[in-house]
């Protein structure tokens, strides 16, 4: 097994993809030189006629997409930063999310929108925030954000070749993180969640970076013998919701980690565990995100905001021990 | 032409010049140094722009400013030291920290903020515009974007509404030459400003490597936003002698990706700096605005310096009036 970066591994997803189907195209911000490296030398590859530079008109080219993929053709548009979505939320919410649905289920939108999302090394509260939330209450679009190097490929493959609109989150404190990726050809499911590690004292849900923050949070609390179950959801919509309930009824104990502003995955996650496990449950759920505030620039104030290994450990503690 | 300008003016132009460039390198000197946190995208070679055209506005005209807006800010009146404090994310800083370079804001000379979104600044220009005509008042409102933001939505609409509003905004798009790392022509079809026919609103194209003649297209403009006569479209072409952001390489794997150093060396003999310096009869009072820029810049660097960062708590301020 080959051991590469969250972003390689796209990159080969995306070039597998592009070989395997000569529909599939590669438009967006700046793809050529591949500002986060997902597209990493695959315009001298391919060529300019599947993958080339578009300009700032994030709602039209997201838009365009949606027209291009009713019509039998397989964008992969790069938004370059989770934000602009905001930029292009018509298209996503209104149109992407619900023009099969009102079509009567004629439209088949085969398209993927990807960016960075998340906040590291003070980028500021327009550059800095994690918008799928908002896209969770989208009804037809599902949402994905993996934490390691063979999920994002594996799911990245799997959303090219998904029918559907997906939004394709990219964990940017987790780019540089390295791990295994198969050498023969897999992809992984969209809509299954994946335990990270096992344990029977407290359930961390997590997704994208807060995965690594409840990894590592893992190995603090088990030196304390709390052996914490880490479950990545790793698709945001569909939620695999059995597999959290069934963790959940196992150690009765549920801590939720989002970098995201609430509501959101912790929200749910927890509203879930409440209806469906809360007899099981032998402590109230404490959640981890980020307070709705925009993120700040100065970097106390950044790390004052952000989830951390710490802050997941201590709701750990405070879930297992009582309140402290 | 040149020889009839007044002396005064031509020094004013100088000295906000200077000041920005001699902000700007200061500030790429501390960024390579590790002292500033985030991102920088600087505006070294373009400061004829926002001299030119600030030259023409009062502390109560409004701006709107982007992502490289640190020349905007100080063209327009903002101090260099409460500034250079929230670069390096202190509490002395115009946003306290909380915003950093791309959101500097200073609105008590009329400066609504850089913005990170490309864009995002028109329609707030636009509704500064919208103001002035509600309060009877003779206000402008500028708008400063680049050639990337002309192909934004926000673009097209802002001129229409400005247009059928007959609002007093001027557009000023400054075309350097890149989209982020994409040669203009390959992203941006035909000429800006002539996109402005289609709107009904005068479009003017400068050449941004002279600030007397960009001071005289935004003269005209301001004079026209101010009778009342509506939007004007500026088109100021000149390039950034600098990387689209600092430390630009880690982001594109290396120097010279998307233009020649040939290509930016001729570009940069247009420097405006240089061409106004030889135009002005006034070798002392040259230098003596030189001294008192480097004076300024050396104390705005020790105000960020000393700056205390933020508590942690002050994170939750500000979020509601
Ligand atoms: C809506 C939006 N899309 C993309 C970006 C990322 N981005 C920041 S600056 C920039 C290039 C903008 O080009 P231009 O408007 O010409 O301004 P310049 O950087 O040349 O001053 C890009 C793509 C952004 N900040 N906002």
């Amino acid at each position: 097994m080959a051991v590469i970066t969250i972003t390689e591994a796209m990159r080969d997803a995306i070039g597998e993809e592009l070989e395997r189907d000569p529909n599939v195209i590669v438009y967006g911000e700046d793809v050529e030189l591949s500002v986060y490296g997902a597209q990493n030398g695959l315009v001298e590859r391919f060529g300019r006629e599947r993958i080339w530079n578009a300009p700032l008109s994030e709602a039209t080219f997201v838009g365009a997409g949606l027209g291009a993929a009713m019509s039998g053709v397989r964008p992969v548009i790069d938004l370059m930063i989770g934000t602009f979505t905001y930029v292009a939320m018509d298209q996503l919410y209104n149109q992407a999310a619900k023009l099969r649905y009102m079509s009567g289920g004629q439209a088949k939108m085969p398209v993927v929108v990807m960016c960075v999302c998340g906040a590291r090394g003070s980028a500021a509260a327009q550059h800095s925030d994690s918008p799928y939330p908002l896209f969770m209450s989208a009804s037809g679009i599902k949402v994905v954000l993996p934490s390691t190097p063979a999920d994002a490929k594996g799911l990245l493959k799997a959303s090219i070749r998904d029918d559907n609109p997906v939004l394709f989150f990219e964990p940017l404190s987790l780019l540089g993180e390295k791990g295994e990726v198969p050498d023969e050809e897999f992809i992984v499911p969209l809509g299954r969640a994946d335990i990270k590690r096992r344990g029977d004292t407290v359930t961390i849900v997590g997704v994208g970076a807060t995965v690594k923050m409840a990894l590592e949070a893992a190995t603090t609390l088990a030196a304390e013998g709390i052996e914490a179950e880490v479950v990545d959801v790793r698709t945001l919509r569909p939620l695999d919701e059995n597999a959290i309930l069934e963790s959940v009824r196992k150690t009765g104990r549920l801590v939720v980690a989002d970098e995201a502003r609430q509501p959101g995955l912790a929200a749910e996650v927890s509203a879930i565990a409440a209806e469906r496990a809360f007899d099981t449950l032998r402590a109230p759920v404490a959640r981890v995100f980020t307070p709705n505030v925009p993120v700040p620039f100065s970097p106390p104030l950044e790390g004052a905001v952000l989830p951390s290994a710490e802050k997941v450990a201590a709701a750990a503690r405070r879930v297992v021990n009582g309140a402290t | 032409m040149t020889a009839t300008i007044d002396p005064d003016l031509q020094l004013r132009l100088y000295r906000s010049m200077r000041s920005i460039r001699s902000f700007e390198e200061k500030v790429a000197e501390l960024f390579y140094a590790g002292r500033l946190p985030g991102f920088v995208h600087l505006y070294v070679g373009q400061e004829a722009v926002a001299t030119g055209v600030c030259a023409n506005l009062r502390d109560d005209d409004v701006i709107t400013s982007t992502h490289r807006g640190h020349g905007h800010l100080i063209a327009k009146g903002a101090r260099l030291d409460r500034m250079m404090a929230e670069l390096y994310g202190g509490i002395d800083g115009y946003c306290h920290g909380k915003g950093g370079s791309m959101h500097i804001a200073d609105f008590s000379v009329g400066i609504y903020g850089a913005n990170g979104i490309v864009g995002g600044g028109l329609p707030i220009a636009v509704g500064a515009g919208l103001a002035a005509r509600v309060h009877r008042s003779d206000r402008v409102a500028v708008a400063f974007f680049g050639d990337g933001a002309s192909n934004e939505g926000t673009f097209g609409e802002s001129l229409n509404l400005a247009s059928i509003w007959k609002l007093p905004v001027i557009f000023v798009c400054e075309n350097n030459g890149f989209t982020q790392f994409t040669p203009t022509e390959q992203l941006t079809a035909g000429i800006i400003a002539e996109r402005a026919k289609g709107y009904d609103v005068p479009g003017v194209v400068v050449e941004a490597d002279d600030v007397i003649t960009v001071h005289e297209a935004a003269r005209q403009a301001v004079a026209r936003a101010r009778s009342g006569a509506g939007p004007t479209l500026i088109e100021a072409r000149q390039w950034r002698f600098r990387a689209h952001n600092e430390g630009e390489e880690a982001f594109i794997g290396g120097e010279w990706k998307y233009r020649t150093k040939e290509a930016l060396e001729a570009a940069m003999q247009r420097d405006p700096i240089e061409n106004l310096r030889l135009q002005i009869d006034d070798p002392d009072g040259v230098a003596r605005i030189d001294r008192a820029v480097a004076e300024a810049i050396e104390a705005a660097v020790a105000f960020g310096e000393k700056s205390p960062l933020p508590p942690p708590e002050a994170a939750l301020d500000d979020l509601y009036a």
